[in-house]
């Protein structure tokens, strides 16, 4: 009995991955596993070569790993370009006879396709067949693939559904009845957490629970998947999503919506950001609270429109021109996505300005089950002025200066008084001025007061095994599940991590009271440039020993890192 | 309430003569008559000489970035469908910078109302060529005369199904005044394009050019401002004669009957609970 099985299936566009990638997911999160999936997919709808890879364990899992035990490609093709991806005990699923491969060799020979047909007439049954066979293979009861095939396809139809576990039977039984799969029989699982979602959900949903009422975006990979979580629940909770004319638009309208007292959101990735940039420094500057998500793809220009890197931390460090306070977060996790977003919220309405949230391909299409949300951590903080707390003023001073920086908000209509919001530089009533000290005193009050009090609002870094290191890693974002995994893998104990969630404002007592006992440093980062390096230079004098960095527009897996790391150390 | 009660006290930064205080004046007379609270109207401007008049204006303000003011507009109606909001622009500001989202907002057909100013010139930046610069004028760029054509915004704005679309004359501040009421009172997006003399960096489209040639259109009786073929028409005219008043209005669903009358998220800021949804994905 084995205490991890990995899986991958292949297979061109528009095979249906995404349906059989849930449908195993769910039949293995169901019989109480835990599930770590990642998709790796080409820019085309039909076509090409795209796989899901699930791994399925015992205990929690966070990364994905090089190599799998069980490969399904759907073509021949498929076959060829991931056969060298197996373990030396993994196995190839094989239909001889639609691959013409004459002799079986190695593989598990089943006529999937024939089932297929025999199930439903149609080669999409092939996936359902799949499910089938991979739950024989670990030792899953055809119950739970059943149910799990009856619950995704029961918007479809009866017919549908009859289909799909008929045809998952009919996979099961052919592989108990022909293959022996002792070597891939998982340990029994026990209860394992309930919700099963993606790291651009957790963005979605963290939007909706905090009070998000207008989404507006330009469609872009891998970010759009946000504005469909959106989508998908705005009749519910009353939000308006509205799909812009581009992302200049979408950036402007989610100000103008946040300008009347409406909590908004946009999503895009680098090159949809890069045009925002004018949007976030008008936030800046009108002092509107703005939030953002910049969900990186390997750039420059169109790059590689599906795969992931995490070269923009430079971008969104100089997004916007000129010199105003914002703050970024770059979650390491699914969880830390969804209570990012809802801090976002809080500290843009808080403090008036621009909060970024850096994911990446990765991180937003990979999946895990994970525990209910606390929603108490990170709950709604309104921070405005209401229609009672306005009656009081009399003159109102949109830009009114205060020892803080921040001037109360008060919203069109809630107050017996005009508003001017204004992206010139502004008097305190909000009105175009050209005087110089007014001038110093409005930068002051959006750059210096404000990244004062943002400097105590740093989340603290997370760090691993940092008491008695002597070197650390470092790391944003993405990289933060595999690193922290490698190093459990690994177990030394001289060796460290340390994940920054939040990478602007930087504090840096915060951090350097963290490493200062480490003799060696090095940054991990799914970039060529080591940006993460560059900025800790910068803002904490702290000079890293080295990168491992990464930029083939990939992931680093679990088994790649552990093979940097150690070399590393070694060198 | 009267037009001094929607008067601002920032000092007026237009050139002395400008055709901009025309169309100031217009506007707080039609806001006058409105019967709002300025508290619940909206101007909303990018930049340009046009984008500075919300600050004159007693009203709220967003002056936000050149070409932008669109969008900011129209999601602010979206939001909060209880406020009035237009848009004071410019032909460079709408037309040049903003031009995307000129088409797309009259696309949702939001009940915003839109007033062009249009001077057929850049004026903030000193006299360079605009959308609706005639060909052959000369600049200190387009040194042999604009080679491009003239922008025809109101056949545009027909033909992409805006259906309030009206000429006014900054000099005839009774007749623009009564233009803007009518135009905020559409329910949808509506357009109205001010011809407004810049006396400072036009030398050829002065008042007296413009006097010389627009001509009210429903002198004509047997124009119809609900067909579109003669409103299309009428927005060719250019040159010796120049159509003004309401050229073309029509009647279809606006952007919050087609999403649904009852969103206003605006009142709707507690629904947030997303216990309900979370089986959704287990």
């Amino acid at each position: 009995m084995i205490e991890e099985l990995n899986i991958r299936i292949t297979g061109e566009a528009g095979q249906g991955m995404n349906t059989i990638g849930a449908v195993i997911s769910k039949t293995f999160k169901e019989a109480g596993y835990y599930i770590f999936s990642h998709q790796d997919y080409m820019s085309r709808i039909r076509g090409g070569n795209n796989f899901y890879q699930i791994r399925v364990s015992t205990d929690a899992v966070h990364s994905p790993r090089e190599k799998v035990d069980i490969l399904i490609p759907l073509t021949a093709e498929a076959l060829k370009i991931h056969e060298k991806s197996l373990n030396e005990e993994g196995i190839a699923i094989v239909d001889k006879k639609r691959f013409k491969i004459e002799n079986c060799g190695d593989y598990f020979c089943i006529d999937f396709y024939n089932q297929a047909d025999e199930a439903g007439g149609d080669d999409i049954y092939v996936n359902a067949v799949s499910a089938g066979i991979l739950a024989a293979l670990a030792g899953i009861d055809l119950d739970i693939v059943q149910q799990v095939l009856s619950d995704i396809f029961s918007s479809k139809g009866e017919k549908i559904v009859r289909n799909n576990k008929k045809a998952a039977e009919l996979g099961f039984h052919k592989t108990k009845d022909t293959f022996d799969s002792a070597r891939f029989q998982l340990k029994k699982g026990k209860e394992s957490p309930r919700y099963l979602l993606t790291g651009k959900q957790t963005v979605g949903l963290g939007a909706i629970s905090a009070g998000c009422k207008f989404y507006s975006a330009y469609p872009m990979s891998p970010s759009t998947g946000v504005m469909e979580t959106v989508a998908q629940y705005a009749d519910k909770f009353g939000i308006i999503v509205e799909q812009a004319e581009d992302e200049i638009a979408a950036v402007n309208m989610v100000i103008g919506a946040s300008a009347c007292g409406v909590r908004s959101m946009v999503s895009t990735s680098g090159g949809g950001f890069a045009l925002m940039g004018e949007g976030i420094s008008l936030a800046g500057m009108t002092e509107t609270p703005l939030v953002v998500g910049n969900f990186q793809r390997p750039g420059p220009a169109t790059g590689f429109p599906t795969r992931t890197e995490q070269a923009d931390l430079n971008l969104v460090l100089g997004a916007g021109h000129g010199e105003f306070a914002k703050v970024i977060y770059a979650p390491g996790t699914i969880e830390e996505s969804f209570y990012l977003t809802r801090r976002a919220f809080n500290i843009a309405e808080k403090y008036q300005i621009p909060v970024i949230i850096l994911s990446d391909q990765f991180l937003a299409d990979s999946a895990r089950n994970i525990e209910k949300f606390d929603l108490d951590r990170d709950a709604i903080e309104r921070d405005f002025l209401s229609a009672e707390e306005a009656k009081k003023i009399k003159e109102y001073k949109r830009y009114k200066l205060t020892s803080s920086g921040v001037s109360p908000r008060a919203i069109f209509s809630l107050i017996n008084d005009v508003i001017y919001i204004d992206s010139d530089e502004h008097t305190e009533e909000g009105h175009i001025t050209e005087d110089g000290a007014i001038r110093i005193a409005m930068v002051e009050k959006r750059y210096q007061k404000k990244m004062k009090l943002l400097n105590e609002e740093f989340i603290d870094p997370v760090v691993y095994n940092i008491e008695d290191a002597d070197t650390i890693f470092l790391c944003f974002g993405s990289v933060f599940n595999v690193l922290k995994e490698s190093l459990e893998v690994i177990d030394n104990k001289k060796l460290a991590m340390l994940h920054l969630p939040q990478v602007w404002p930087i504090n840096q007592e915060k951090i350097k009271s963290k490493i200062k006992s480490a003799k060696k440093l090095y940054t991990i980062e799914n970039n060529a440039e080591g940006q993460l390096a560059k900025l800790l230079r910068r803002e904490t004098g702290v000079e890293v020993t080295g990168s491992i960095l990464k930029y083939d527009g990939r992931p680093f897996t679990l088994d790649s890192l552990i093979r940097q790391i150690t070399e590393t150390i070694k060198s | 309430m009267q037009p001094e009660d929607f008067k601002s006290n920032d000092p007026i930064a237009w050139c002395p003569g400008c055709g901009n205080f025309g169309i100031l004046t217009a506007m707080q007379k039609a806001l006058s008559s409105l019967n709002k609270d300025p508290k619940d109207i909206l101007l909303v401007s990018g930049i340009g000489q046009a984008a500075k008049l919300p600050h004159y204006i007693k009203v709220n303000c967003f002056n936000g970035l050149h070409g932008r003011a669109l969008p900011v507009a129209a999601a602010a109606k979206m939001v909060n469908p209880e406020l009035t909001v237009l848009v004071s622009t410019g032909d460079g500001d709408c037309y040049g910078e903003g031009g995307n989202h000129f088409l797309h907002n009259i696309r949702r057909n939001i009940d915003i109302t839109v007033i062009v100013h249009n001077n057929q010139i850049y004026g903030l930046t000193k006299g360079q060529a605009s959308p609706t610069t005639d060909q052959g004028y000369n600049t200190k760029i387009q040194r042999e005369g604009v080679i491009l054509n003239r922008f025809n915004s109101l056949a545009l704005a027909i033909a992409a199904g805006c259906g309030f679309v009206a000429r006014g004359f900054s000099r005839q501040t009774e007749d623009l005044a009564e233009l803007i009421v009518k135009a905020v009172k559409h329910p949808g997006f509506s357009l109205v394009e001010v011809m407004q003399p810049c006396v400072s960096f036009n030398k050829v489209n002065t008042y007296d050019w413009y006097a010389e040639r627009l001509y009210r259109v429903e002198e004509d009786n047997s124009f119809n401002p609900k067909d579109m073929q003669s409103a299309l028409t009428r927005s060719f005219e250019w040159g010796e004669k120049i159509p003004l008043g309401l050229i073309y209005q029509s009647e279809d669903k606006t952007y919050q009957e087609r999403i649904g009358k009852d969103k206003n998220p605006f009142l709707n800021q507690d629904n947030n609970a997303i216990e309900k949804i979370m089986e959704d994905f287990v």
